[in-house]
C-alpha cells in the first residue's frame, strides 16, 4: 500500500498551491496548500463550515480561485468550468448525486460518455459497465431506472460515470453521510481497488473513524485555513478532534443549568415517531423523547440525519408512517399545522428565507405571520399596523438590529437580520413549545449572545423548547438535557454536565457506537 | 354495424390526425421541459399558412411546407419568451395563442370562402384492399400516414439516440445536463421550434385535408385537447396514437350520430371531446405524475 | 438611499417602462398594417377618434371596460395566490345563464326583489363554472389553466344548447335567442348612454379586491401564499381551501360580468354575448400585474382598443382583429418585460 508521504515534487500527483476564495462577506478559502500523491486516500476533514466544499469545488472547476494555483502531474491548469476539470483528469461525486433519477443507468452514463455516433448503443455501455463491474466491484445492473436503485448503487454509477470519462482524480464530497453500514463498508472496498489501480482519492468528510479506516493521509481544515496534514499511521483520534474542533473557548456553563429534573409538566412528547424517507434522504426510525416545560432539549447531529423531518413531523407538515405526537397531553399526530400552532407552538425554520418569511411582503406584515388572528383581528378588518410597527420596533431595537424601516420588503435584509427577526417573531409569541433549528446561525458573537440568552429567558419563563443545531457549544451551554441525533434515530441522551463535547462529537459523526452511550439514570426518556 | 365501426374508426383516424401531430410536437417540447400552450394559436397560423399558400398556388404540398414554417416561428417566438427570456410558459404560451388568434384572423379574412385543391388521397397499393382493415386504415391523405409514420420515428429519435437522451435530460434535470456539457439553451430552442413545426403541420391536415376549407379560430381547443393528451400519453409519442385516435374516433362518431339522425343535441355532441379531457385528466389524478418530466414540476404545480 | 431607488422603480420606473412597452406593441402592429398595404396612422387615428371622437364613444369605452374590470378581476384573485384563472369566458356564460333562468323563471317577482336574485344567481353561476376546476385542481392536482380554458368550450356550447333548445324564444322565427327578459329584470341605464348599472358592480368589486387583498387578514393570506407557498404552509395557512375560494370568487365576479351583459345590454340570452370578455379580461389583469387600480386603467385602455377596433370595422374595413394583435403583441412585450421575479405556477 501507498501509505508513504510525498516528501519531495516527484510523488505529488495534485498538488494545490495558496488557494484563495471568498463570498461576499466571508473567505471561505485562505491560502490552502495541499500535496497529494498518485494513487493515494487522501482525507480532507473539517467541521461544516471548514471550507472542504469550496476548496472542492475550486479543484472541480466549479468556483475560480481569487488566488492560488492548481497542478495535476507537474502541469499547471487553469480550471474555468468543471468540463476544463474532467478534461484534466479530474472528476467529482457531489453529495447530492448528479443523476438523472428517471434515466435508467445507461442512459446516465450515455450522457457523459464522449464519443460518436448518433444512436445510443446500450451494448457498448453494458460491456464497459461489466468490465469495471468485475475489476472495482462496481457492479450495477445497466437497465435499471436510477431511482429504483439504493443511494449506495447511485453512488456506484456516479464512480462509474467518473471512471468512463477518463478522471484519474477522484473526489468524494462527504460520501458516506447518505449510506448505510454495510454499504459503506463497500464504498471502502472499492476505493481500496481504485487505489491499487493508481487512481487519487480525495474522500472529504467530517467523520473520524472513516478517516482512520481508509485514508493514508489526512488534511485537517478549520475556518477556511489548513490545521495540518498528517500520515493516517501518526494519527490518534484525540488529536483529530483537537484540530477539527480547535481551542474550546469555554463558553459553556455560563449559564445557569437544570441540574435537577424540571418541575414541569411533559408539553411535547414523541412516541416512537417514524416519518418514511423521501428518496435519497434519511427519514426518522422510531424517535421518543420529552420536552418539558421550562426545559430546553438540544438535538445535536450532523445535518441530514433526520432533523428537518422530525420538525415538520411536529409541525404537522409531514404524515407520520407509525408513533405519536403529543402536545401537552393531547394527541396531535394528524392535526393541521394551523392547529397545532395554535396549541402554542412556534418555530425557527431551518431555511429561514425559504421556510420562514414571505420575502415580497414587508417586515411588519412578516412579523405578524405566526399571530395572524392575534393582530388581525375581526377578519383583519381592525388591524392597527401602527400599533403593530410600534410594538416591533421597539422589540427591534432592544435587539439591536440595524433596519432602515419597517416597510422594506424582508427580501432585501441580510441572512443574519431575517434570523433575527424570526427569533423574535417566535418569542414574542411566548410558546408553549419552541422548535428552534440553528437559532444562531449566521450571527455574529454579540447577537448570538443576545439570541442565546433570549432564549434563556424564554425557557426561564416556562417554555419547552427543542432546540436541533449542530454547534456543540451552543448546545452544551444552553441545554438541560442533549439527545444525539444519527441516521434518523436517537443514538444516545444524557445531560451536558455528565460528557464531554468530544464524546458527543464521537457519537454524532458514527465514531462511537450508541451501546456506549446508553442513557444517563436521570433521563426520562421513555422506551430508550 | 359493421360498416359503422368501420366509418367511425376511418374517421378517427383522419380526424385523430391534426390532433396527433400537435400531441407528438408537444411530447417533443415537454421532453425538453417546456410547456407550450401556444400549440392552439400554432395549428391556427399552420391551418391560415396551408390554406393561403394554396388557394395561391394550387399545390397543396407546398401548402404544408408553408405551414410548417409558419409554425416553426410561432415556436420560435415561446421559445425566445421562456428560454431567453425566462418568461411564465403558460402564460406565454397564452399570448403566442392570442397572437395567432389575431394574426389569422387578420390575414386569413379574405380567404374565408375560398375553394382549393386538397391534400389528395392515396390509397395504398393492395394494402387497401384488404378485408375489414384495408379501408381502414390505408385510404387517406399522404398527411394521415405521415403522421402515424412519425409516430415511430420520434419514438426512435427520443428513446433511442443521443440526441433525443440530450433533449430528455434537459427536460428532467437541467442542471445535471449542463454539467454533463451539454447546450440547454439550444436544445430547449430546438424542441420548442419542432414542436410548432408539427404543430403547423396539424393545423395543414385541419385546413387542407379535414375541413378543405379555413375558418377563423377553426381549431377550436384542439391544441388544449393535446397538451391535456400529452399527459394521458405519459409523455409517450407511442401512446400518443392511441390518444389521438379515441379522441379522432369521438369527432368521427359526432358525425355518425348525427348523420343519422339520432336525437342528442349536436352542441352535447361537441362538448365530449373537451368533457373527456377533463373527465381524464380527474381520473389520472396525481397516478400518473411520476412519469412527467422532473422539468415541469415547477410550471405544472407551483401552489399546493 | 437603495430603498428610495427601489421605491422610484417600483412607483415611477413600472408604469414607464409599461408605457414605452406599450408604445413598442403599436409600432410592430404599424409595421404589420403596412406590410398589407394599410396606413397605420390612419387606422389609431381612427382607433382615437371613436373612442375619444364623441360622447358616445367615450361611454362605450366605459361600457366595454365593465365585464372586462370584473374578468380581470376574476383573473387578478387567484393570479394573487399563484392559479391562472383562464376561465373568464366560461365564468362569464354561467353566471349569465344562471340569472336567465333566473329572468325566465321568477320574472313575476318585482323588480327590487328580482334584480338582487339576479345578482346572486349571476354570482352563482360564474362560481359554480370556477368550482369544477378549482375542485379538480384541489382533488387531482389538474393544472387549472388547461382545465379552465377546456371548460370554457364547453360552458359556451351549454349557451348554445340552451338557446336553441329549451330557452328558445317561441317568437323568435329560429332566431337562437331567448325571449325578452321583463322589465323588472333589467339594469338601470345610465345618463342616456349604454352605461348600466354593472359600473357600479365592477368598481365595487375593485374596490373591495383593493381592500381586501390590503385590509383583511385573507387578503394578506393570500398574500403570503403567492410570495412564499412554503411559509404560508408552515404558519398554517390551509392552502387548499385558497385555492377553492379565490377561484370561486374570482368566477362569481365574471358571472357577474355575464349577469349584466343579458340583464343590461341584450336584455335576453344570446349566444355572442361576450366577444372574449373573458380572455380580454385576462390580459387586462395580468397587463395590470394584477394591481386594482392598474386593472381599471388597463380595463378603459383595452376598451378603448375595443371600441375603436369597431370604427376600424366600419370606417376601414380593417378586420376586429387588428386590435387583438395589439392586445396580444402588449401582452407579449409585457410578460418579455420581466415586471415582477418569475414564478411558476
Amino acid at each position: 500500500m501507498a501509505v508513504e508521504a510525498p516528501s519531495d515534487g516527484d510523488h505529488v500527483y495534485l498538488r494545490l498551491e495558496g488557494i484563495t476564495k471568498s463570498f461576499p462577506g466571508v473567505v471561505a478559502n485562505c491560502g490552502i496548500n495541499l500535496d497529494v500523491g498518485r494513487g493515494e486516500i487522501h482525507a480532507v476533514l473539517g467541521e461544516n463550515g471548514a471550507g472542504k466544499s469550496t476548496l472542492m469545488k475550486v479543484l472541480y472547476g466549479f468556483w475560480q480561485p481569487d488566488a492560488g494555483t492548481i497542478s495535476v502531474d507537474g502541469k499547471r491548469l487553469d480550471l474555468r468550468s468543471p468540463s476544463d476539470a474532467i478534461r484534466a483528469g479530474i472528476g467529482m461525486v457531489f453529495q447530492s448525486f448528479m443523476l438523472i433519477p428517471a434515466f435508467s443507468v445507461a442512459e446516465n452514463i450515455a450522457l457523459t460518455l464522449p464519443g460518436s455516433g448518433v444512436l445510443l448503443s446500450v451494448s457498448a455501455i453494458r460491456a464497459r459497465l461489466r468490465e469495471f463491474g468485475s475489476r472495482y466491484g462496481l457492479s450495477v445492473e445497466a437497465d435499471a431506472k436510477v431511482w429504483q436503485l439504493s443511494v449506495g448503487e447511485q453512488q456506484r454509477v456516479e464512480i462509474v460515470k467518473l471512471l468512463v470519462s477518463g478522471a484519474r482524480v477522484l473526489i468524494l464530497d462527504e460520501p458516506t453521510s447518505v449510506l448505510a453500514p454495510h454499504e459503506v463498508t463497500k464504498l471502502f472496498e472499492i476505493l481500496q481497488t481504485l487505489r491499487r489501480d493508481g487512481y487519487t482519492i480525495l474522500f472529504v468528510t467530517h467523520k473520524l473513524n472513516e478517516v482512520m479506516a481508509i485514508a493514508d493521509r489526512i488534511t485537517v481544515l478549520r475556518k477556511g485555513g489548513v490545521v495540518g496534514t498528517l500520515p493516517r499511521a501518526g494519527a490518534t483520534l484525540p488529536d483529530l478532534v483537537d484540530m477539527l474542533l480547535g481551542e474550546r473557548e469555554l463558553r459553556a456553563g455560563s449559564f445557569e443549568r437544570r441540574d435537577h429534573e424540571p418541575g414541569g409538566r411533559a408539553v411535547l412528547e414523541l412516541h416512537d415517531l417514524s416519518v418514511r424517507s423521501d428518496r435519497g434522504r434519511t427519514g426518522l426510525a422510531r424517535v421518543s423523547l420529552r420536552v418539558c416545560a421550562g426545559e430546553i432539549v438540544g438535538v445535536a447531529g450532523v445535518t441530514g440525519n433526520g432533523q428537518t423531518e422530525l420538525g415538520e413531523a411536529i409541525l404537522g407538515l409531514r404524515r407520520p408512517a407509525g408513533g405519536r405526537v403529543v402536545l401537552d397531553g393531547v394527541d396531535v399526530t394528524r392535526r393541521s399545522t394551523a392547529a397545532i400552532l395554535a396549541q402554542g407552538v412556534a418555530c425557527i425554520p431551518e431555511d429561514p428565507l425559504r421556510m420562514g418569511v414571505a420575502p415580497g411582503l414587508t417586515i411588519a406584515e412578516n412579523m405578524v405571520l405566526d399571530e395572524r388572528a392575534r393582530y388581525m383581528p375581526f377578519g383583519g378588518l381592525l388591524t392597527d399596523w401602527r400599533a403593530i410597527r410600534r410594538e416591533i420596533e421597539l422589540r427591534v431595537e432592544n435587539f439591536g438590529i440595524a433596519i432602515p424601516r419597517l416597510s422594506v420588503p424582508v427580501g432585501t435584509l441580510s441572512g443574519g437580520n431575517v434570523q433575527r427577526l424570526l427569533l423574535l417573531r417566535a418569542l414574542a409569541r411566548k410558546p408553549r413549545l419552541l422548535v428552534a433549528f440553528y437559532p444562531t446561525r449566521g450571527l455574529d458573537i454579540a447577537a448570538t449572545r443576545m439570541a442565546q440568552e433570549l432564549l434563556m429567558v424564554s425557557r426561564n419563563g416556562g417554555a419547552a423548547t427543542l432546540l436541533i443545531s449542530e454547534d456543540l457549544d451552543e448546545l452544551f451551554a444552553l441545554s438541560d438535557r442533549l439527545v444525539v441525533l444519527s441516521r434518523g434515530a436517537v443514538a444516545g441522551s444524557f445531560r451536558p454536565g455528565e460528557v464531554e463535547t468530544v464524546d458527543v462529537g464521537l457519537l454524532m459523526t458514527g465514531a462511537a457506537k450508541r451501546h456506549e452511550w446508553q442513557a444517563s439514570p436521570a433521563s426520562s426518556i421513555p422506551g430508550s | 354495424m359493421l360498416a359503422m365501426l368501420q366509418s367511425v374508426l376511418g374517421g378517427g383516424i383522419r380526424a385523430g390526425t391534426p390532433i396527433l401531430y400537435a400531441t407528438l410536437g408537444e411530447v417533443i417540447s415537454e421532453r425538453a421541459g417546456v410547456v407550450n400552450l401556444g400549440v392552439e394559436g400554432g395549428i391556427l397560423v399552420g391551418a391560415c399558412a396551408g390554406f393561403i399558400t394554396t388557394a395561391h398556388t394550387q399545390n397543396p404540398m407546398l401548402g404544408i411546407a408553408a405551414a410548417a414554417l409558419a409554425g416553426g416561428l410561432a415556436g420560435l417566438v415561446h421559445a425566445f419568451m421562456v428560454v431567453t427570456l425566462r418568461s411564465n410558459q403558460i402564460a406565454s404560451g397564452l399570448a403566442l395563442m392570442f397572437l395567432c388568434l389575431g394574426v389569422t384572423s387578420f390575414v386569413g379574412r379574405p380567404y374565408v370562402a375560398v375553394k382549393i385543391n386538397a391534400v389528395p388521397q392515396a390509397s395504398v397499393p393492395g394494402l387497401s384492399r384488404l378485408p375489414l382493415v384495408g379501408t381502414v386504415l390505408f385510404t387517406h391523405d399522404v398527411l394521415v400516414y405521415g403522421a402515424y409514420l412519425l409516430a415511430p420515428l420520434i419514438w426512435l429519435l427520443l428513446f433511442h439516440t443521443k440526441w433525443g437522451l440530450a433533449l430528455r435530460a434537459v427536460g428532467e434535470r437541467p442542471a445535471v445536463a449542463y454539467a454533463s456539457g451539454l447546450p440547454t439553451s439550444l436544445i430547449q430552442y430546438g424542441a420548442v421550434v419542432s414542436g410548432g413545426v408539427l404543430s403547423g403541420i396539424a393545423g395543414a391536415h385541419l385546413s387542407l385535408a379535414y375541413a378543405r376549407s379555413w375558418v377563423e379560430g377553426m381549431s377550436n381547443g384542439r391544441g388544449f385537447i393535446a397538451v391535456a393528451l400529452v399527459i394521458f400519453a405519459t409523455w409517450h409519442p407511442l401512446r400518443s396514437v392511441v390518444g389521438a385516435v379515441v379522441f379522432g374516433a369521438v369527432f368521427a362518431l359526432q358525425l355518425q350520430i348525427q348523420a343519422r339522425g339520432v336525437a342528442l343535441s349536436p352542441y352535447f355532441l361537441d362538448m365530449t371531446p373537451y368533457l373527456l379531457t377533463l373527465v381524464g385528466l380527474l381520473l389520472m389524478g396525481r397516478a400518473r405524475r411520476h412519469a412527467m418530466p422532473e422539468g415541469l414540476r415547477a410550471v405544472f404545480e407551483g401552489v399546493t | 438611499m437603495a430603498s428610495v431607488a427601489r421605491l422610484v422603480d417600483s412607483r415611477v420606473l413600472i408604469p414607464l417602462r409599461l408605457l414605452g412597452l406599450t408604445a413598442l406593441a403599436f409600432v410592430a402592429v404599424g409595421a404589420f398594417l403596412l406590410l398589407f398595404g394599410r396606413n397605420p396612422i390612419e387606422a389609431y387615428g381612427v382607433i382615437f377618434k371613436g373612442a375619444f371622437g364623441s360622447g358616445y364613444g367615450l361611454s362605450e369605452v366605459v361600457v366595454r371596460a365593465i365585464p372586462l374590470m370584473l374578468c380581470a378581476v376574476a383573473t387578478a384573485i387567484p393570479a394573487r395566490m399563484g392559479l391562472l384563472n383562464v376561465g373568464g369566458e366560461g365564468q362569464l356564460h354561467g353566471g349569465a345563464m344562471a340569472a336567465t333562468w333566473g329572468a325566465l323563471t321568477l320574472g313575476a317577482l318585482p323588480r327590487g326583489a328580482l334584480l338582487p336574485g339576479l345578482v346572486i344567481l349571476g354570482l352563482l353561476g360564474g362560481a359554480a363554472a370556477a368550482f369544477v376546476p378549482a375542485f379538480l385542481r384541489w382533488a387531482a392536482g389538474v393544472n387549472e389553466t388547461i382545465s379552465t380554458l377546456l371548460l370554457n368550450y364547453v360552458i359556451v356550447l351549454l349557451v348554445e344548447y340552451m338557446v336553441r333548445g329549451p330557452w328558445k324564444d317561441p317568437m323568435s322565427y329560429n332566431w337562437p335567442f331567448t325571449p325578452e327578459f321583463p322589465e323588472s329584470a333589467r339594469l338601470s341605464f345610465y345618463w342616456g348612454t349604454r352605461i348600466h348599472a354593472g359600473l357600479w358592480f365592477a368598481l365595487v368589486a375593485i374596490t373591495l379586491f383593493y381592500l381586501a387583498l390590503r385590509r383583511t387578514r385573507w387578503g394578506y393570506e393570500i398574500r403570503v401564499i403567492g410570495d412564499n407557498p412554503d411559509a404560508a404552509a408552515r404558519a398554517g395557512i390551509p392552502l387548499g381551501r385558497y385555492v377553492l375560494l379565490t377561484m370561486c370568487v374570482g368566477g362569481a365576479l365574471a358571472g357577474l360580468a355575464g349577469m349584466a351583459e343579458v340583464c343590461a345590454i341584450q336584455s335576453r340570452l344570446r349566444p355572442g354575448i361576450s366577444t372574449g370578455f373573458g380572455y380580454t379580461g385576462f390580459l387586462v389583469s395580468w397587463l395590470a400585474l394584477h394591481h386594482p387600480l392598474g386593472i381599471v386603467v388597463m380595463a378603459l385602455l383595452l376598451g378603448v382598443l375595443s371600441v375603436g377596433g369597431d370604427m376600424v370595422q366600419i370606417s376601414l374595413g380593417l378586420p376586429y382583429a387588428t386590435v387583438n394583435i395589439i392586445m396580444a403583441l402588449i401582452f407579449f412585450v409585457v410578460l418579455g418585460g420581466r415586471f415582477r421575479k418569475s414564478r411558476s405556477g
